[in-house]
Formats: structure tokens, sequence, C-alpha cells
């Protein structure tokens, strides 16, 4: 049918991992704004959810490292991660190989993107679906931009993928959910990227440069790919939920949503 | 100086546990299968997090490595720091790629 939501979270492993290290009134608040976001996206009754991550090579290597892949599985399974470690249990999720393909085959008219049949889950998913879909009850698509192992996609190109998201999602009769995942790290630099996210500013997203990327924000920085593509596909403007930088958690927190346009 | 081979020596790892409980019983014999330098065969048979970082590898597979090795959150952040002051800027990889002689340790 179209897309019928977009939102964007944090995931990093320290949110479950090391959640209790954390100050309570902030973990708290973020919790509340992660549950929000669920509540939003169950609202929406989507048929399928695409957490479109920034994986950190639990499936992507440099043996043969895709810009952009999509999950074409029946189902999937995570975390990869060490589950004490991670403080997420195992579980299997239902993926639909066949909504998937039809999305891809979309998808390739104007974006390379590779298909994955098998997916395990690192953190960069599971974090969020251990926040979203605290019953594993949803229909997942997994989606991932490299952003870990330089050369990265240029941010046009990450633009232009969101904008095929976006095409796919509306030329299928399913309800889809958009949520892309990633990490911010510093607080001048996370708030003013928020502010042209919130604002949808395409020219003022794309401008960055990676160099830059890294010298004001570090290595998590490169992950504003799936902010930026879910951006382009939702079309609207953002409303902040929830930020605060939590240290002990290595990221600055974030959940928000965007108007579908 | 074989990166790749380093990187992929702890990709493996990180994902796969037959690999991990060889590692545990028989590291020798993990390392031996990766063309390694000795530095970088050392730094993995010593877990020496801070060299490990140094030589390139990225924090997203080195976190796992440590935290497979039994590692602190704090230690791990610490072992990357001390890693710069002991062998110097990052040699290879995407920090040395990006980044200036005034380091920075990531998530």
């Amino acid at each position: 049918m179209s897309l019928v939501f977009a939102g964007i979270m944090s995931h990093a492993p320290g949110i479950t991992g090391r959640a209790d290290r954390a100050p309570a009134e902030l973990r708290d608040g973020l919790y509340a704004a992660f549950g929000r976001l669920r509540e939003a996206l169950e609202a929406a009754k989507p048929d399928a959810v695409i957490i479109l991550a920034a994986e950190h090579f639990g499936n992507f290597f440099m043996n043969n490292m895709p810009a952009y892949a999509l999950g074409m599985g029946e189902e999937y399974d995570g975390p990869i991660e060490d589950t004490a470690w991670l403080r997420i249990p195992h579980r299997l999720v239902k993926g639909n190989a066949d909504l998937s393909r039809r999305l891809i085959t979309n998808i390739l008219n104007t974006v390379d993107v590779s298909y994955a049949e098998e997916w395990r889950f690192d953190h960069g998913i599971m974090v969020p679906l251990n926040f979203l879909d605290p019953e594993n009850k949803m229909t997942v698509i997994p989606g991932n931009i490299n952003c870990q192992g330089p050369p990265l996609t240029p941010l046009h190109r990450v633009w232009a993928f969101g904008e095929a998201i976006r095409r796919a999602a509306d030329a299928v009769p399913e309800r889809i959910a958009l949520i892309g995942t990633g990490g911010l790290i510093n607080e001048d630099w996370d708030r003013e990227f928020l502010g042209r996210w919130l604002e949808n500013d395409k020219a003022a997203l794309l401008s960055y440069t990676d160099e830059a990327i890294y010298r004001d924000a570090g290595q998590g920085g490169f992950e504003i790919r799936t902010f930026i593509a879910t951006a382009a596909a939702a079309r609207g403007k953002g409303e902040l939920w929830f930020y605060a930088p939590i240290p002990i958690y290595a990221v600055g927190c974030t959940s928000a949503v965007m108007e579908i346009v | 100086m074989s990166l790749y081979q380093l990187s992929k020596l702890l990709y493996t790892l990180n994902r796969d546990e037959a690999e991990q409980a060889r590692f545990r019983s028989t590291p020798e014999k993990v390392v031996a299968d990766y063309r390694l330098t000795d530095e970088e065969r050392n730094a993995v048979l010593n877990a020496d997090i801070g060299l490990i970082y140094v030589l390139g590898v990225n924090g997203q597979i080195l976190m796992h490595f440590a935290a497979l090795c039994g590692i602190e959150w704090a230690d791990y952040l610490q072992q990357m720091r001390d890693g710069i002051k002991q062998h110097g800027p990052v040699r290879a990889g995407v920090y040395a790629l990006m980044s200036s002689p005034d380091e920075r340790v990531v998530k």
C-alpha cells in the first residue's frame, strides 16, 4: 500500500548491555522514548518493518562488501553477539521473502542493492527490535548501508537509496514501516545534524564529508547514512522525541519520527 | 602488514562459535590459518587490544574480540588509548585514513 511509518533510533550495544550503569533518570527517559516509538509503530499497523541498519561486520565483510543490502529470507536470527554481553536473548525473527523480493526488484530500477537470504542480526538490529518488538511478533526486513568499511557510499547515493525504498514501499500492497538506526556520538555535532534532519534539509544533510564527520563526530557519525535514507523515504519534517548523550552507552541516544509526505 | 588477514581472523572469531572454542583450546592453530606478521600473531595471542587497534583493526570488530577475551568496556577503551601512547598513531585502516595525529578513541 505505502510507507506508513518512519522513525529513527540509536542501537549502541551499551543501551542494553550496560543498561544499569547509566544514570537511572537518563536511562528511564530513553527507554520511555523507545516505548513511545513502539506504540506509534504499532498504531501504524505495518505488515512489515524495514530496519535500516549500519551493521558491524556481523554478515558483511571486506571480502565482498555491499554498499546496500536488503534481507530476502523467510526468517532471521540474532543476536550474533554473546547474549550475556548484549543482554538480549536469542530469537528467531519472522521475515517475508516474497515481499522482500518485490521490494528489491523495484529498488533495483535505480539502486544496485544486494540481497541476502541469510542474515544474522547484530546489535544494530537487535537493540531496536528489543524495544520495538519485545514480543517478537513483527515481520522484519533487514536493510544495511555500509557505514564501517571504507570506501563508503556517498551521501547523495544514500538519498537515492531512501527514495528507492519509498517508491518500492508505495508499489506493494502491504503497509511498510521504516526504522533507520545509527549512532551519533558527539553532542554539539549531533544536535546540529538532528536540526538538519528534523527540517529534512536535503542540501544540508548531503553536505557532510566523511573526513569532516570523522574529525568532528567520530566513527559513529558515518552511520548518519541510515537517518538520511529515512528522511529521503519519508519526505516530511521530523519530530525529536529524545536526545541525550549517555557516555557509558557510547552514543548520543536518539529517538525521533518523521511525517510521511 | 596484513590488516585484512588480521581483521578476517577476528571477524571469523566474532561470529563462529566453533572457531571460538578452537581459539580457547589451541589459539596457535587458529592464528596459523592466516597470513600474519609475527607482530600481528603475537598481538592476537596476547589479546593485546592496544596494539591491534594501532595495527588498524576496526573498533566494530575489535570490541567483540575484547569482550570474547573478557575485557571490560572501560578497560577496552583504556587499552586503546594506552596502545597509541605505547605504539604511536594508528598505522592503517579506517582510523589512519581519516584521522589526524591527535588520535581519538571511538565507541
